[in-house]
């Protein structure tokens, strides 16, 4: 099955990011498509590559990072939720005259749109929130 | 073309998701498919008349209501019972809806192909 995945919390602050990654991960493992996750909400501060979370904790972003690479999955961040809350990509920084860049690996910023089509061409879109 | 179902949850202040959620209802619809939104519990008096956001020091929102017609969005369902429970009634909310019971409400959803709650 193909699958779209809908990220609406933070990391940390909620299990929703966590739940979304283990639905990702064991999705996966049976052989379905994850043809993209897209964040949204305060869901987009998974992607931030400055969080330094306790070393006996779980690294969210880092495991969201390496899942993508392993998998080749599209990490889509929406750009109006992440520019509320100060998330960016080396392109946005600049046109924003910021001193530094945020996202983190495998993560990139684009629009809802990109959200539409993910239920547009999924067999079905799995919503993670409140 | 796909069914597309936004449910909105929550109250329109106090969290930034209804806000939100409208703009992806914004953008979704240049995607010509097939648009309806529903509103339960507190998510009901995002369309209430008469909002006041002074104090808050947000954007009143609301009016962007009465411009989903324009883009080819005028299916909205409200739960009859979180109206009634609220001491509204479809005469209060900035738009035309269709007030729906909830047996309706779950037939609504079970015909979609894709449900965006928020």
């Amino acid at each position: 099955m193909k699958l779209g995945i809908l990220v609406n919390e933070g990391p940390y602050n909620h299990e929703a990011s966590d739940s979304a990654y283990q639905f990702a991960r064991a999705a996966l493992a049976k052989g379905h498509e994850v043809c993209r996750v897209f964040f949204y909400h305060d869901g987009v501060n998974n992607g931030t590559r400055l969080t330094v979370p306790p070393q006996d904790d779980r690294n969210i972003v880092k495991r969201w990072s390496e899942l993508a690479a392993e998998h080749k999955l599209d990490l889509v961040v929406c750009i109006a939720a992440a520019q509320r809350r100060g998330l960016m990509d080396k392109g946005e920084a600049k046109r924003h005259g910021k001193d530094t860049d945020n996202l983190a690996p495998g993560f990139r910023i684009s629009g809802l749109g990109q959200l539409i089509e993910a239920g547009v061409e999924a067999d079905r879109l799995v919503v993670f929130g409140d | 073309m796909k069914r597309f179902l936004y449910v909105n949850r929550k109250a329109p202040y106090g969290t930034i998701y209804a806000l939100e959620s409208l703009e992806v209802v914004l953008i979704g619809a240049a995607f010509e498919q097939d648009v309806s939104l529903a509103f339960i519990g507190d998510g009901v008096y995002q369309l209430a008349k008469g909002q006041d956001t002074k104090g808050l020091e947000v954007k009143n929102f609301s009016p962007t209501f009465r411009a989903l017609e324009d883009y080819d969005v005028n299916k909205l369902y409200v739960d009859e019972e979180s109206l009634r429970a609220r001491g509204l009634s479809a005469q209060d909310l900035v738009v035309p809806v269709e007030v729906v019971s909830a047996e309706r409400m779950a037939e609504i959803m079970e015909s979609q192909d894709v449900v965006l709650s928020f």
